[in-house]
């Protein structure tokens, strides 16, 4: 039998399965994305699933290069386009449990149309969007989400866009798990993705993880004096309209937690092409092709 | 050569390509070979549009020249094409729409009014009957059998009936009308028996050889010419368990067809030159992480958005250059139905076998028009078997070599989900094992010296598609007067063209790149320093091919034929061509 058509097996329970990637990260020391890694190791751990049926993809940017940090299988591709190469994994294996890394400008910059089109689509993917507001490989440029005045070395004098609200985006574009963590907050952090990767359906989870080298403005502290818990707030995550009130929220005040949670059948539950299982183990081959040839007589 | 061309025109909406297509069937299911040339514009209503169908007893290549029958719906179809009739030619048109002057009509050829609407309402108000009655008259000037044109109204109704009954009765009274009125076209075949040949447009060949090659996973977003590749495989996807990803852009089309090819499945896009740009940088992508690709290319007239119906092989040079850096890539250019069905197939297997992106290069003429072919020319029986050179399974994520350095160029492939074998594709320069060197490792010694093999890893490939894939190949007679140069769909014209140049006594043969890139350039230059003339024959302004043979050989080719109107090449302009190169006529 080929190794192509071998269906993922699942390993024993109670295994402790190792995330750690032998690569150390090269981000800045004290960069918040090192926090979104554990997480997602630790995320991954306690949901027990063997690393090689997890494929995490991601563009370019600093936080991009986290699937070289992780055991498991990856894709580091293009600036921009990680989710269509995510949405064609997941599509030709949805026995991979696949989730998506990158920063806010390859997400909600460059990528903004496939992100949107993804939740349209409500394939089940789990997005992990590092938000530091600002460019950090490309040292210090305003991003999506930089936020209105900011100084940043292509906007010297102030940033005179509205940010975009990540989360009130994939709202409305149809997302059916939305949450925001903070790396501050890896506990929260953990469960939120973890709760996505079980999650049936389109999660994301943006999460502020501060650039320490860029971006004075959204520091870690900016943020432990702002965030609160929505799950201490009596939040219902069943109410959309409430979520919305919430997405608008970024003050004094900034919300963390779950906003949006509603079961829905995937693109993967409704394409006919699945019905008989992943396509990577379906035979490749053709039936009643003399058939197909009479067409065009 | 004997032949029969019909010709119909009239204005977007009027139904000219249903008249077309029954047109061409009306002679495919009596064994001729047909050419059905379909002649349109960006607009969905209005305008002026017209198809052709060429029929003969022998093998033909082209929609050919001139025209026979003209099924005329509006003046405008008399206006622009009463000078392409040839001698015996008949316009067939209805006085109630409009009328005829003699001085429309050239010498040799005679006007015959037939009442298509007036027929046409005795079976129903609507209008668009009257092409019943006119496909009748012309089925009768062709020479064609009642019983076969009403054979190919019945498959083309057969969801519904009472339409059928009103176009088989509008039918038989337009046939039996000209019947009354005029001998039959001095051009008409006669009846030939033998088996259907099958009519299929380039782009359903190529979703065939998709199909056979083993494709599951298509993603594409719509763009002419290459939009009906999508409809078809959508629409047999279930036949072929295919999953079809109509794409939000071009940018996800790729990258999706990428995600699935990494995970394991045959994968493929399609498009045209516009949408092509959009893929060039996934195209490296796919270079770089060693992930097999099919990308169908379709050309129409650029630059630009161009002429978005209309003719072009003007993307071979981006074909050729399209990403950054260097990395291996195959370009195939088949030149007929049924070398784009192979060619497609074996583009699937050279992906496969050479992890790397192939280019199958096609363009609105080949991609749209229809093609006769015989059943055996269409070989269903090709089982995909896996090209994976399957990797050793090791005991931990850092044991396995992703791009192990090998003489070949090709490593051991594993996919998701395949335990012991985890690893990180990269778009990011990487080592064997797939870790970065872009990062806190470039520039070092140990990085450096990885780079250069790694590249050397790569393009080592070509070599082995070059020496495991068919030279291009002479066609036609060894001792020629002019060896003709081309690629694509370029074959079609030329070789009719070869055909009515060996009845003047002028041999030409032909020199088919059928795979651009990598070019089998000793076969080139050996075909060429043997050729007592040399002509290249394109349809683009800079003679794209031209350049690159130059490059890989050394070898100029002077005279050229360069067509980029919008228009397909015609025998006639490459027989003008021949004749003035060898002093038959004064150039």
């Amino acid at each position: 039998m080929s190794l192509a058509s071998a269906p993922p097996k699942t390993e024993g329970p109670a295994l402790k399965v190792v995330y750690k990637s032998t690569t150390k990260p090269t981000w800045c020391p004290g960069c918040g994305d090192y926090g979104v890694v554990a997480s997602v190791e630790r995320a991954l751990s306690s949901l027990q699933i063997p690393t090689h049926e997890v494929v995490v993809v991601s563009g370019i940017g600093c936080s991009s290069n986290l699937p070289h940090f992780l055991s498991s299988y990856g894709f580091h591709g293009l600036h921009g386009r990680a989710m269509p190469v995510a949405e064609g994994v997941k599509l030709a294996n949805h026995g991979l449990h696949v989730v998506v890394t990158g920063g806010d400008g390859d997400g909600w910059g460059i990528g903004l149309g496939h992100a949107l089109h993804a939740m349209r689509r409500n394939i089940d993917l789990t997005y992990v969007v590092m938000d530091n507001e600002i460019y950090g490989l490309t040292t210090g440029q305003a991003s999506p989400t930089s936020t209105m005045g900011q100084k940043t070395k292509s906007t010297p004098q102030g940033v005179i866009e509205e940010p975009v609200n990540p989360i009130a985006l994939a709202l409305s574009a149809g997302a059916t798990y939305v949450a925001r963590g903070f790396s501050g907050d890896p506990k929260q952090l953990s469960e939120l993705i973890a709760g996505g990767i079980k999650h049936h359906g389109f999660s994301l989870i943006d999460v502020f993880s501060p650039c320490v080298t860029y971006n004075h403005l959204n520091t870690f502290d900016f943020f432990r004096q702002r965030v609160y818990k929505l799950e201490n707030a009596q939040h219902d995550p069943t109410d959309l309209v409430k979520a919305f009130a919430k997405a608008q929220e970024f003050g004094p005040k900034i919300p963390t937690g779950l906003f949006y949670r509603v079961e829905k059948p995937t693109y993967e539950d409704l394409e006919p092409a699945l019905k008989e299982g992943p396509l990577v183990h379906q035979k490749a081959g053709i039936r009643g092709m003399d058939k197909v040839l009479d067409e065009f007589v | 050569m004997k032949d029969i061309l019909l010709r119909a025109g009239g204005a977007a909406g009027d139904g000219i390509a249903s008249v077309g297509e029954v047109f061409c069937r009306i002679f495919t299911r009596n064994g001729f070979y047909v050419f059905g040339h379909n002649a349109y514009q960006s607009v969905i209503r209005g305008g002026h549009v017209w198809f052709q169908a060429r029929a003969s007893p022998d093998r033909i290549w082209s929609q050919g020249d001139g025209c026979d029958i003209l099924y005329a719906l509006d003046r405008a179809t008399v206006d622009f094409h009463a000078s392409s009739l040839r001698e015996g030619g008949i316009i067939v048109y209805d006085p109630e729409k409009f009328s005829v002057p003699a001085e429309a009509v050239p010498s040799g050829v005679k006007a015959l009014p037939v009442p298509t609407l007036e027929l046409a309402r005795k079976f129903s108000p609507q209008s668009i009957l009257q092409n019943a009655v006119g496909m009748g008259a012309c089925a009768y000037l062709a020479g064609v059998p009642l019983t076969t044109l009403d054979g190919v109204l019945a498959d083309q109704f057969r969801k519904k009936k009472d339409v059928l009954e009103q176009n088989l009765g509008a039918a038989k009274l337009g046939y039996e009308y000209a019947q009354g009125k005029s001998s039959a076209s001095d051009h008409a075949l006669p009846v030939k028996g033998g088996a259907a040949k099958l009519l299929l447009s380039g782009n359903q060949a190529i979703a065939l050889g998709a199909a056979v090659g083993g494709l599951k996973f298509l993603a594409q977003y719509p763009m002419t010419p290459a939009t009906s590749i999508m409809h078809w495989l959508a629409d047999h996807a279930s036949t072929f368990d295919i999953l079809v990803k109509q794409a939000e852009d071009e940018l996800a089309a790729i990258n999706m067809a990428i995600g699935a090819s990494y995970a394991g499945v045959r994968a493929m896009t399609a498009t045209s030159g516009g949408g092509f740009s959009l893929m060039v940088e996934a195209l490296g992508q796919a270079g770089m992480t060693e992930t097999p690709l099919v990308v169908v290319e379709a050309q129409r007239s650029g630059p630009s958005t161009g002429l978005p119906t209309k003719t072009e092989q003007g993307d071979l040079n981006m074909m050729l250059g399209a990403s950054q850096g260097d990395f291996p890539r195959v370009i195939l250019g088949p030149g007929s139905a049924q070398e784009a069905f192979r060619a497609t197939v074996r583009a699937f297997e050279l992906a496969e076998e050479w992890q790397t992106p192939v280019l199958l290069a096609t363009d609105l003429y080949l991609s749209e028009d229809m093609h006769s072919v015989d059943r055996e020319e269409l070989p269903l029986d090709y089982a995909p078997s896996s090209l994976f050179t399957v990797p050793e399974p090791t005991n931990g994520s850092n044991g396995y070599k992703r791009y192990l350095f090998t003489p070949s160029g090709v490593s051991p492939r594993a996919i998701p989900g395949q335990k012991g074998l985890n690893f990180v594709a990269g778009s990011d320069e990487h080592d064997e094992a797939g870790h970065l060197i872009s990062d806190v490792n470039a520039g070092v010694p140990m990085a450096i010296e990885i780079r250069r093999k790694m590249m050397e890893k790569r393009m080592r490939k070509l070599q082995g598609v070059l020496a495991t894939t068919e030279p291009p190949k002479l066609e036609g007679p060894s001792a020629a007067e002019v060896t003709l140069v081309g690629w694509g769909s370029t074959a079609l014209a030329v070789r009719d063209a070869m055909g009515i140049l060996a009845t003047k006594g002028v041999p030409v043969n032909y020199l088919n790149v059928h795979q651009p890139f990598p070019l089998h350039a000793e076969s080139v230059a050996k075909a060429l320093r043997a050729a007592k003339r040399t002509m290249l024959v394109e349809q683009n302004y800079t003679g794209q091919l031209g350049r690159l043979i130059r490059a890989e050989t050394g070898i100029d080719l002077p005279v050229k034929l360069l067509k980029y109107d919008g228009e397909p090449l015609y025998p006639w302009e490459i027989v003008g061509k021949v004749l003035e190169v060898t002093g038959h006529v004064p150039s």
